[in-house]
């Protein structure tokens, strides 16, 4: 057993140090949560107060639920995320094991191209992706903001990907071809399970951009039917009073099912992050 | 009939000549083993046979059959890899059964296949179980259950026995050499392992850069190597060498003896000091310094020879060999 993992000494170090930077991490989830179910005036004058009988008061979040269709732009969201997710890691795993299993002319410098993308921010192209958003019909649709993420999100994931990739064994892929698999069902049964921790690492990395962005549905769905979360919790923020319960009662909402995303990922991203390390 | 012609098969990885002008034959039922030192080509000869790399150039006939265009699995070979390559997400009877499930066997020949095959590897405790929870000897006798469950007309093995320890390899070895008497099926084994070469093989092919060097039974490249490189190769301890001046005033040609054939003899040509002695119980291996040419000499049984003593060593004339600069025979 290793020695620095037993010593007292550096357990409490170790763990002090994960405390409290669980604690710095987790502090504005809490004033949000916390402050969520205060009146206004509580907010203000105390707020890292816990809510007593005085201050509570669910008044946020009634606001939320009366005004405009949070249901929707819940689900908007939700559609929106899941998709990205879905076409980045299928389109990033594909491209990932053609240039890590393949060799072709141009391979090298095709990777290379690809993961150009991760050091171009997409923004800088906005006015040209509304004027082919427009051209094509897209605008106010979920797709507008699908195709858009999965391209912002594919340069890391391929590049990831192809990394892990490269590691899966040989062997193992040409045991697959002598028994007859096809070069599909290899990628499908063999390879894509065994990078399963990277994938969930990928997911997560862009899950939480994609949930939390403002600038896209702002210019490309702004219409009610498409509005995501984030955006439709904008109509609380006003050029001269700000409904702050509303406002920290959506915020608690969006932080749900992020947390659900999570967990769900967050046993693979572990793997992810020690796989190698133990054999 | 022939299971195995390769005509000057050669591959390159872009400017990489890997293998050069490789012509050989495997008989039907032969157990040919391929040696060579590492990094000399053993895989990616095996990989061009089976199909997973394409030959630069040549022919490769399997069982008669042109197969250069023929895709891996419908070559009937079968492969056990150096690191098992069991799929993880299945059990063990899965893993032996998805070829055949993937041919379209019905399932009563499967599952006779599968019966027989792990009643020979004593197989049975552990057909349900994940490659995860094998130890690393059983993991290898499941992939050499897949292979077996194929009934392929030639089997392909690398360096099958390189992740086992001592005691299980000679296990595993001894299996191995039942195996191929019980199926009297053709077998292609790659080793660097000269051990398991001259144990194993009908024929041994010895490899070094790309290129044949010599094929032949075990005891024709012991008796007859066709030059330095294979003396020194094969035999263990491997074959002492030196210039043949010391013991033949103005001869340059190198002189080469195995250590089995030195002994100790109080006329002998050789004037050596003892610089490590290996005692090994039933043999003694003490490695001498002929002048400023070190050599090994195994003797039969225990010897109370130490470090820094002087010996003369004697050999028969008729067990040596000489060597030419290039490394012919002369
Ligand atoms: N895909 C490849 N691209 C370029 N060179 C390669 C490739 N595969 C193998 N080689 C080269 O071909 C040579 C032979 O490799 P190979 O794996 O056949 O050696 P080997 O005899 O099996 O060695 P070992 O005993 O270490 O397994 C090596 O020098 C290797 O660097
Ligand atoms: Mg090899």
């Amino acid at each position: 057993m290793n020695k620095a993992r037993t010593n007292p000494a550096n357990t409490i170090a170790m763990h002090g140090a994960l405390i409290a930077y669980t604690l710095i991490a987790l502090f504005p989830v809490f004033v949000i949560l916390v402050n969520s179910f205060k009146t206004r005036k509580a907010i203000f004058r105390e707020p890292l107060a816990l809510p007593d009988a005085d201050s509570f008061s669910l008044s946020g979040y009634q606001t939320v639920l009366k005004q405009g269709d949070f249901f929707l732009y819940f689900q908007n969201s939700m559609i929106v995320t899941l998709a990205s997710l879905f076409f980045i890691l299928l389109f990033g795993a594909m491209a990932a094991y053609a240039l890590s299993e393949y060799r072709f002319r141009g391979g090298k410098f095709l990777g290379l191209y690809l993961a150009l993308g991760i050091m171009i921010p997409i923004r800088i192209g906005t006015v040209a992706i509304l004027e082919m958003m427009v051209a094509t019909g897209l605008v106010n649709t979920h797709w507008a903001l699908i195709l858009v993420y999965t391209a912002q999100g594919l340069p890391l994931a391929v590049f990831i990907l192809t990394e892990f990739m490269r590691q899966v064994s040989d062997d193992l892929k040409n045991a697959g071809r002598i028994d007859g698999l096809s070069e599909y069902t290899i990628f499908f049964r063999l390879v894509l399970p065994l990078v399963r921790p990277a994938m969930a690492t990928v997911a997560v990395f862009n899950m939480i951009p994609i949930w939390n962005d403002l600038w896209f549905p702002l210019i490309l769905a702004p219409a009610e039917a498409t509005k995501t979360l984030t955006l439709g919790s904008q109509v609380f923020i006003g050029q001269f009073v700000t409904d702050w319960n509303a406002v920290l009662s959506a915020l608690s909402f969006a932080i749900l099912p992020v947390l659900v995303l999570y967990v769900i990922f967050s046993r693979q991203l572990i793997r992810g992050i020690t796989s190698g390390a133990v054999k | 009939m022939t299971a195995l012609t390769l005509t000057h098969v050669s591959k390159s990885f872009g400017a990489v000549d890997v293998l050069k002008d490789i012509s050989l034959s495997v008989e039907e039922g032969e157990f040919v083993v391929f040696v060579g030192p590492s990094g000399c080509g053993k895989s990616t000869l095996l990989r061009v046979i089976a199909g997973l790399e394409d030959a630069t150039a040549g022919e490769v006939r399997i069982g008669g059959d042109l197969v250069n265009r023929t895709p891996p699995s419908k070559r009937g070979i079968a492969m056990v890899f150096q690191s098992y390559a069991l799929y993880p997400h299945l059990n063990v009877r899965k893993n032996m059964t998805l070829a055949l499930r993937q041919e379209g066997q019905p399932k009563e020949v499967i599952e006779e296949r599968v019966a027989n095959a792990s009643r020979m590897l004593n197989l049975d405790p552990y057909l349900d179980r994940y490659p995860s929870e094998l130890s690393g000897g059983q993991r290898q006798r499941v992939a050499i259950g897949r292979a077996i469950v194929r009934q392929p007309k030639l089997f392909l093995f690398d360096e099958p026995l390189s992740n086992l320890d001592a005691a299980l390899r000679m296990n595993t070895r001894i299996e191995i050499a039942n195996l191929h008497r019980q199926l009297s099926a053709s077998m292609i084994y790659v080793t660097h392992d000269q051990t398991e070469a001259m144990t194993l093989a009908d024929k041994i092919v010895v490899l070094r850069d790309g290129r044949v060097e010599q094929i032949g039974t075990p005891m024709e490249l012991y008796n007859n190597p066709a030059n330095q490189f294979v003396a020194g190769f094969l035999g263990s301890p491997s074959m002492n060498f030196f210039p043949a001046g010391l013991v033949n005033e103005g001869d340059a040609r190198t002189m080469g003896i195995r250590p089995e054939d030195l002994f100790l003899s109080d006329t002998g040509p050789l004037g050596a000091r003892v610089v490590h002695v290996e005692h090994l119980g039933g043999d003694t291996n003490v490695i001498a310094d002929v002048q400023s040419h070190q050599i090994t000499a195994r003797l039969f049984g225990q010897h109370g020879i130490e470090t820094g003593q002087a010996l003369r060593l004697g050999f028969k004339p008729d067990k040596i060999y000489h060597f030419d600069a290039g490394g012919l025979p002369a």
